[in-house]
């Protein structure tokens, strides 16, 4: 201990005569070890946005889409007929087990206008499920009832987007907006949720009764088919069984005879989701480990540094040697030296690295997140890294002769 | 009584790429508790080559060196450092001090080898420097010390751990003539007062003349020994 505490002393001494040397050694620790907390930082702030807007999306969602079919020989894209019906989504929450709940939609660009002014959003037709599935709240308002969907009451919900472009300032609630020139009464203001995970605008966005969409702005010309079920499982684990058991209820419900195309597509909302998270973890993954060369690349500096310091001070090495210093006590002493360079590093570090970060984020809106763990990850990592590239130097300087080293010039 | 040193038919060769040199060849000889010995020779006399070996520093090609009774011709090199430590005291030619670090410290160097703790050192340190004149200059640097006192201090650290022994080699070397005889006073003083034995290098017959015993080297032999 004593010996310890003594070394400690030496090897800080040693490093205090070289204010300016230690320092520029130091430099290449600093810079590694704050990119790797910047790098680390940005990535999972990345991720925690995906995170967050899949969270924002609904859990355990499959979506139902009305496929491609063929109508005299004209093979029309996925979703753009309506291939599927109300009936469909009764049936797949009635037969269907481990379904939560299902709400059918159709929905269409329209041209909405209040007052002088007008916009162009995206009109849902739905009923109050998918609300509840999607996660959406109400800001203020109510939501539509049944007796709404039933007399396909001419009723709206409007996204914050929307409420910004019609309204400016005023209360939205009780107004009258026009969609297709058709003239809604706003209900209820939807609560915003942001940019979705691939930057579309979620808050830009109309609900109406599905009855309503059917029968006044989409659905004239396929009376009772919606393009798009959305079903929630009620657990992760049975999403699986459920796509596959909806594909084979839809194929008997549609008549589709066997080697038949299906008429719809079952599509897994989480699985695309979570790939999105994946690649977001890939690249933060990507992101630390070139930030990590830059440390271990400090570390050839440290490295560097104590061999110079070795070869300097070989008399000193020799006195020591000669004075009755083991070689362990030698290799104390350097490597002690190339800790310290490290890990005094490394605290600079840290501090570097969280501060160019907020700058970072400050600048470009990032979104940016410290986790400890990671700070101490490169802490300890810069401090294996001293004692990595110090061992080699400190080895040297232990194994000297002493009768050489004395007469060393 | 077991002499303090005891050497047998000393052989050092050295290997210099293809040829082999022989430095000592055959040296013979008893050093008792408390002698003050002066070796003496020209340059290549082996003087060197056999305070090298004296001093556990080196290891002899053959023969046989007994410190105290032992042979370190079986210890590992940590082994004989901490003989180094507890038997052995150096004065070199150069002082061989640590320059950016006081007087004080210099002299605690070998203690913190020993792992004595802190406060023990110091109060060894301070006594030592003051045993060889030097009390009030413990914070000195060694720039800040004339090369006499530099010498001092390097005689002070030799001491501070009561070694058996005292090995200068041209310890006045770098000096002049009038701090020669200042340190040459402080040897005689410790040789008669502690006992402790004192073997030095020298090439200068006055300086030798302070040392009770004389041994002269000649193409690595022992040519004249003033021992009775």
């Amino acid at each position: 201990m004593t010996t310890l505490f003594a070394s400690l002393r030496i090897a800080l001494r040693g490093l205090m005569v070289n204010k300016m040397r230690s320092g520029l050694t130091m430099l290449g620790i600093i810079i590694g070890v704050g990119a790797v907390i910047a790098m680390i930082a940005v990535g999972s702030g990345a991720k925690k946005r995906i995170a967050d807007q899949i969270a924002s999306m609904g859990s355990n969602i499959l979506i139902v889409l009305s496929g491609s079919s063929t109508s005299g020989g004209l093979r029309h894209g996925t979703g753009t007929v309506p291939t599927l019906t109300v009936d469909d989504a009764k049936a797949i929450l009635n037969e269907i087990q481990g379904v939560k709940s299902v709400a059918p939609h159709i929905s269409g660009v329209a041209q909405v206008i209040y007052g002088n002014q007008n916009w162009s959003t995206l009109v849902y037709g739905t009923i109050p499920e998918l609300l509840e599935i999607r996660e959406w709240s109400l800001q203020s308002g109510r939501i539509f009832t049944q007796q709404d969907l039933d007399g396909a009451a001419k009723v709206c919900l409007l996204g914050k987007t929307v409420v910004e472009n019609l309204f400016g300032g005023i209360d939205p609630i009780g107004q009258i907006v026009r969609i297709k020139k058709v003239p809604f009464t706003v209900i209820g203001v939807l609560h915003p949720k942001g940019q979705s995970t691939f930057g579309t605008d979620q808050d830009d966005v109309i609900f109406v009764p599905l009855t309503t969409a059917q029968k006044r702005l989409f659905g004239q010309q396929f009376p009772g088919m919606v393009r798009v079920i959305t079903v929630q499982a009620k657990e992760p684990e049975v999403m699986k069984t459920a796509e596959e058991q909806i594909t084979e209820l839809l194929r008997q419900r549609h008549r589709i005879q066997p080697g038949q195309e299906d008429d719809f597509s079952v599509r897994n909302l989480t699985e695309v989701a979570s790939s999105a998270e994946e690649s977001a973890r890939v690249m933060s993954l990507l992101l630390g480990a070139i930030a990590s060369i830059s440390l271990i690349v400090g570390g050839i500096g440290i490295m560097n540094i104590m061999l110079v310091s070795v070869t300097e001070r070989t008399r000193e090495i020799g006195i020591r040697i000669a004075v009755g210093a083991k070689s362990k006590d030698i290799l104390l002493q350097f490597l002690i030296e190339s800790l310290v360079l490290s890990l005094v590093g490394g605290i600079l570090g840290i501090g570097v690295g969280i501060g160019s970060t907020l700058i970072l984020s400050r600048f470009t809106q990032w979104p940016v997140l410290f986790s400890i763990e990671a700070i101490g990850l490169a802490f300890l990592f810069s401090g294996s890294v001293g004692v990595f590239f110090g061992f080699y130097p400190a080895r040297k300087a232990s194994l000297l002769n002493p009768i050489e080293a004395l007469r060393y010039e | 009584m077991e002499p303090l040193i005891h050497i047998r038919d000393l052989v050092k060769v050295y290997q210099l790429g293809e040829v082999e040199v022989e430095a000592l060849r055959g040296i013979s000889l008893v050093i008792e508790q408390g002698e003050f010995v002066a070796i003496m020779g020209a340059s290549g006399s082996g003087k060197s080559t056999f305070m090298n070996i004296l001093g556990l520093l080196d290891q002899p090609t053959r023969g046989e060196y007994l410190l105290e009774g032992r042979s370190g011709a079986h210890l590992t090199r940590d082994e004989l450092a901490e003989i180094r430590n507890q038997k052995i005291g150096f004065v070199f030619q150069g002082f061989n001090l640590l320059s950016r670090t006081s007087a004080v410290e210099n002299v605690e160097l070998p203690l913190i080898y020993a792992h004595l703790p802190s406060r023990k050192r110091r109060e060894m340190a301070q006594k030592a420097l003051s045993a060889v004149g030097l009390e009030g200059r413990e914070r000195h640097h060694p720039s800040q010390l004339s090369g006499g006192e530099q010498q001092r201090v390097a005689i002070a650290r030799a001491l501070v751990n009561q070694p058996s022994i005292l090995l200068a080699d041209e310890p006045t070397g770098n000096l002049d003539s009038k701090t020669s005889g200042e340190i040459m006073a402080i040897f005689q003083r410790l040789n008669d007062e502690t006992g402790i034995t004192i073997v030095m290098i020298t090439h200068e017959q006055d300086i030798a003349a302070f040392a009770k015993r004389k041994i002269l080297f000649k193409d690595g032999r022992v040519v004249e020994d003033s021992a009775p």
